[in-house]
């Protein structure tokens, strides 16, 4: 027996009153159960972004390289020459990994990957942007061995290589991790698929999976913060089947291939319901369903329940019906279902049946987002912690005494070590394109068939953007490119995942709009436009939201592959330049939370006319040859730089360190551990000196030789002296000590 | 250099996923003549070699391999076996190999638990076949694993034996060659990474030379495996084409 259907269940569904009233006058009646169930997901946070469209409307989303406009399609989607285009995006779970960790992270990846393959391109990278509380906290131990597994186990079994992305640990993650999944794909542009339904009669078909319980509100779970009652969404998490998937991505692409697929969508969040209305409202049409023509893997499923079904590994198609079976007989091959449940109609209306029922009757456009779905303008307001947490003297804290010491320290920070304990479970040669050997920095995938290939990495310093969300927001993009360009990359076009609180508290508000004016600040000034993204919000436990968490992922194209560039030291002698002006901004370090556990003053700015210089600089200098190593400054700043340019000589059987010596003028744990923006560390052969100086002039950036690689040392100045060995062993196993004991 | 032509299959199941590794390494490094073999197909199409690739064969949520064994394909690919023809499991391959008793042994999780994806050093332990004439024994060849469960088991007599008859190929070592606990990633009996069959044409490994083939990404040290197999199909036939005219 259905549930009677009025205010109250609405406001139990996470409807707002406006919003139910607005429901009213939009059917002119008292909705169906199936109806509310509808609406409740597609106005959801998670489908709707109905407190964030206004704020990502002001995102630069064009440039020439772009095929199609942000959010038009299921991914973005760049023009990369030779007929081939790159479609790619990143997506949150966040919240079905903090209850369900292994099952969470896996269906993350998978929904991804089926956003890129629906688009008929075939997934060629993965990477995961993660966050975790505490690392001496059991819960964080328990998240990160699920989530790195069901990340792990779902893209190995798929056989696509899981290749990059950044982990960071603190407090702010204790109850809510971040799980944010990007996919990168190729295809021609004679073979894009559209998420479009149209051609009135045209047929309807499901494939993949049939449809279970599972999964049901996800989407609005998801637009929920994390409380002690989200254990009981337990049921809300989806349950991820690799191996479908993998058939799933055969079929679908050699069904596109046939050129008789008209539209085709996945159904991640929300399920049916989204794909249908999205694909509807896309192309001006409508569909009528049939859901006892939907195959169900159990008994007795309402119409309620089949149209909010998360249930993974399943698309939705639109075909002229002479192509049904040769449709179906590829996915007869692939051992699929492929069952047609409706058909495109021209009211513009979702139309539902269930046992010879009506049971929902919606114009498409009024559910979905750039429709007739929900927006709001959010109130604002800058939150007091910023400026009481740059009240902090940084001058009062106490210069080490020991600079060995606190090098050892740092390169152990859970935040700086070796992510080796992590990506070993993670298949990252299948396939044969990823470049081997290249540590640190970006991946690169080189494309067969052509001398091109893709560099890709995603990034965002959190702590930066807490403390300031404008300029964190920049850096984030400008690492995201400045990493893509250490390994001979041009910085293309980013796709972001914005993870954020309660936007309906003022000051994360606040905190979301100053980072969207970052993102903007900063994609401009190095030209690298949004193709597309996510929202996540309610990031939020009891004790508080997370650091704001804009994830950028960012894909850069190296023109011919054979010219990309490792950061590892590569011979005795070679000279080390540090690129970049270094004034030693300590405020919102590594160094600064790591030694002393404080987080405090002010993140660095960033100035995006001399980055982008930099950066043109450095493909410059990788192009004509020049280099030896390339390998940028991040969190730990130039003594991190230096030693990891050094582990990962070792790794490659090179015992490489370096002879370094610094002007000792000021606080020197500030000039080798601060965290300045704009600055990459090179190596090069002397007899390139001349020429590397002169073209460094050109662009005026701040050049200083600091010392040259020698053998089994690794010394700066008089304060730091340590055995290779040393370093790199701590360095590698500080992980998987701190996460199995 | 350039090799002599021979015709390699490589299968696919369902959940295959480095079949399209092979094919290219052997497509387009070697320029061999290379096909893919549906894992429903009842013929294999006259080939001279047969290679069973890596990946989640039926997604692997049983034992790895015990559903692919069952292909329609794989009665096939055992009497070809039994016929002498060559065949070579690699990962994924080499446990459905086991499952199909076409080698001894099985492969069981890996010792740590977790799937370990890296590059290993592996010592060539007999150079005297199809699969390792190209290498010398003793060789440290540099090439990388992928596997959760790679553990190769088997009972004492079946190790004394694959020892004796110089069916161990290949073993987990140090850089410098030696045998070592530490060297040994996923706790397989005696560091083993590969084998071969009592008759010599069957080889499973858990390592992928397939990925370690291609200069333009990476380490080549699994060229040479290719390499042996090529040749040894080409020195068969010639000296099977020899006999012929012999007896003529």
């Amino acid at each position: 027996m259905e549930p009677k259907v009025n205010l109250e269940l609405a406001l139990q569904h996470g409807l707002n009153e406006e919003e139910y009233a607005n429901i009213l006058t939009i059917l002119g009646r008292v909705p169906t159960y199936t109806e509310l169930g509808i609406f409740s997901v597609m106005w959801s946070e998670h489908c709707s972004y109905k407190n964030s469209i206004s704020e990502i409307k002001k995102l630069p989303r064009s440039g020439p390289r772009l095929l199609v406009q942000a959010g038009e399609e299921n991914a973005g989607l760049i023009d990369i020459g030779e007929g081939m285009a790159v479609a790619f995006k990143i997506e949150s779970h966040n919240h079905p990994s903090a209850v369900e960790p292994y099952q969470g992270a896996a269906t993350g990846v998978g929904g991804i990957m089926r956003d890129i393959f629906t688009m008929g391109a075939r997934p060629i990278a993965s990477l995961n942007s993660l966050r975790f509380g505490n690392i001496d906290n059991p819960r964080t131990k328990y998240l990160m061995k699920g989530i790195v597994k069901g990340i792990g186990d779902y893209g190995n079994s798929f056989g696509v290589p899981t290749i990059a992305g950044e982990i960071y640990f603190d407090d702010s993650y204790n109850e809510n991790p971040i799980v944010n999944a990007m996919s990168v794909g190729i295809v021609k542009h004679s073979e894009i698929a559209k998420a479009i339904a149209k051609g009135v009669g045209n047929s309807v078909m499901i494939v993949g999976s049939a449809t279970g319980r599972d999964g049901i509100h996800g989407a609005t779970f998801a637009s929920e913060e994390i409380s002690e009652e989200s254990e009981q969404k337990r049921p809300s998490v989806q349950v991820g089947d690799p191996f479908t998937e993998k058939l799933l991505l055969e079929a679908t692409l050699e069904a596109i291939k046939t050129g008789y697929v008209i539209g085709i969508q996945d159904m991640g969040a929300a399920g049916i319901t989204c794909s249908a209305s999205e694909m509807s409202a896309r192309g001006n049409s409508g569909m009528i369903i049939n859901l006892n023509l939907v195959p169900v893997r159990e008994e007795h499923m309402s119409s309620y329940e089949i149209m909010l079904s998360e249930s993974q590994e399943r698309m939705l198609l639109v075909i002229q019906p002479e192509h049904e079976d040769a449709i179906k007989s590829i996915f007869d091959k692939w051992e699929l279902q492929c069952c047609r449940i409706g058909e495109v109609t021209n009211d513009g209306k979702i139309g539902i049946y269930y046992n010879t029922l009506q049971v929902a009757d919606i114009p498409a456009y009024n559910l979905v987002l750039g429709g007739g779905a929900p927006v709001y303008y959010r109130e604002s307001k800058k939150p007091e912690y910023i400026d009481e947490l740059r009240k902090f003297d940084l001058n009062s804290l106490p210069e080490p005494n020991d600079y060995n010491d606190c090098l050892l320290r740092l390169l152990s920070s859970p935040n700086i070590c070796s992510r080796r304990w992590v990506y070993m479970q993670y298949d990252r040669m299948v396939r044969t394109n990823t470049i081997i050997n290249i540590s640190g920095n970006a991946a690169v995938v080189r494309i067969k068939g052509s001398n091109k290939a893709l560099a890709m990495k995603t990034d965002c310093n959190a702590r930066y953007v807490y403390l300031n969300p404008y300029e964190g927001a920049k850096i984030a993009v400008a690492e995201a490119a400045r990493n893509v360009v250490c390994v001979g990359a041009k910085p293309l076009a980013i796709t972001n995942c914005l993870n954020f609180g309660n936007p309906y508290k003022p000051e994360i508000y606040w905190q979301f709009k100053e980072t969207i004016r970052g993102i903007s600040a900063a994609c401009l000034a190095l030209n690298t436009p949004v193709t597309g993204g996510n929202v996540s919000f309610y990031n939020e436990n009891p004790d508080g939201a997370i650091f704001p968490t804009p994830v950028i992922g960012m894909i850069g194209e190296i023109t011919d592959f054979r010219n990309y560039m490792s950061s590892d030291f590569k011979n005795n002698g070679d000279i080390v330049i540090l690129l970049g002006k270094t004034t030693g901004h300590i405020g919102g370090s590594e160094y600064l939370k790591h030694i002393f556990n404080t987080t405090a003053g002010d993140a660095p700015h960033i100035d995006l006319a001399a980055e982008f210089r930099l950066q043109e600089l450095v493909l410059e200098l990788i192009g004509k040859d020049l280099l030896n190593s390339v390998h940028d400054l991040s969190e730990g700043g130039l003594a991190i730089a230096l030693a990891e340019s050094s582990i990962y000589a070792c790794e490659n059987n090179r015992s490489l360190g370096v002879k370094v010596l610094l002007p000792e003028d000021g606080r020197m744990d500030y000039s080798l551990f601060g965290e300045d923006q704009s600055r990459v560390l090179i190596s090069a052969n002397s007899n390139n000196l001349c020429k590397i100086k002169a073209i460094v002039d050109e662009y005026d950036i701040e050049f200083s030789i600091i010392g040259e690689v020698v053998t089994d040392q690794f010394s700066i100045n008089n304060l730091i002296n340590l055995k290779l060995a040393e370093i790199a062993t701590l360095y590698n196993n500080t992980i998987e000590k701190n996460i199995i004991e | 250099m350039s090799y002599p032509k021979q015709k390699f299959g490589v299968v696919v199941f369902p959940g295959s996923n480095c079949d399209h590794d092979a094919y290219y390494v052997l497509k387009s490094i070697f320029k061999q003549d290379t096909r893919f073999l549906w894992h429903k197909d009842s013929s294999l199409d006259g080939v001279d070699a047969v290679i069973l690739p890596g990946g989640f064969s039926y997604g692997d949520y049983l034992r790895c391999g015990a559903i692919a064994r069952f292909s329609p394909i794989m009665k096939e690919v055992t009497a070809f076996a039994n016929d002498g023809g060559i065949v070579i499991g690699i990962c994924n391959g080499f446990q459905v190999l086991c499952e199909a008793g076409l080698l001894p042994g099985a492969l069981l999780r890996n010792e740590c638990l977790t799937f370990i994806c890296k590059f290993v050093d592996l010592r060539v332990e007999n150079s005297e076949t199809r699969f390792t004439s190209e290498c010398k024994t003793g060789e440290v060849l540099h090439i990388p694993i992928a596997h959760g469960e790679g553990n190769y088991f088997a009972d004492d007599d079946t190790l004394e034996r694959l020892e004796k008859n110089g069916q161990i190929l290949f073993r987990y070592c140090s850089p410098d060659g030696s045998i070592t606990k530490e060297s040994n990633p996923n706790g397989s009996s005696g560091n083993i990474a590969g084998i071969m069959n009592a008759t010599g044409n069957v080889m499973g490994l858990m390592p992928h030379p397939e990925r370690a083939a291609d200069p333009l990404i990476g380490p080549i040290d699994g060229q040479k495996i290719f390499q042996s197999v090529i040749k040894s199909i080409t020195k068969y036939e010639q000296a099977n084409n020899y006999s012929i005219v012999e007896r003529s």
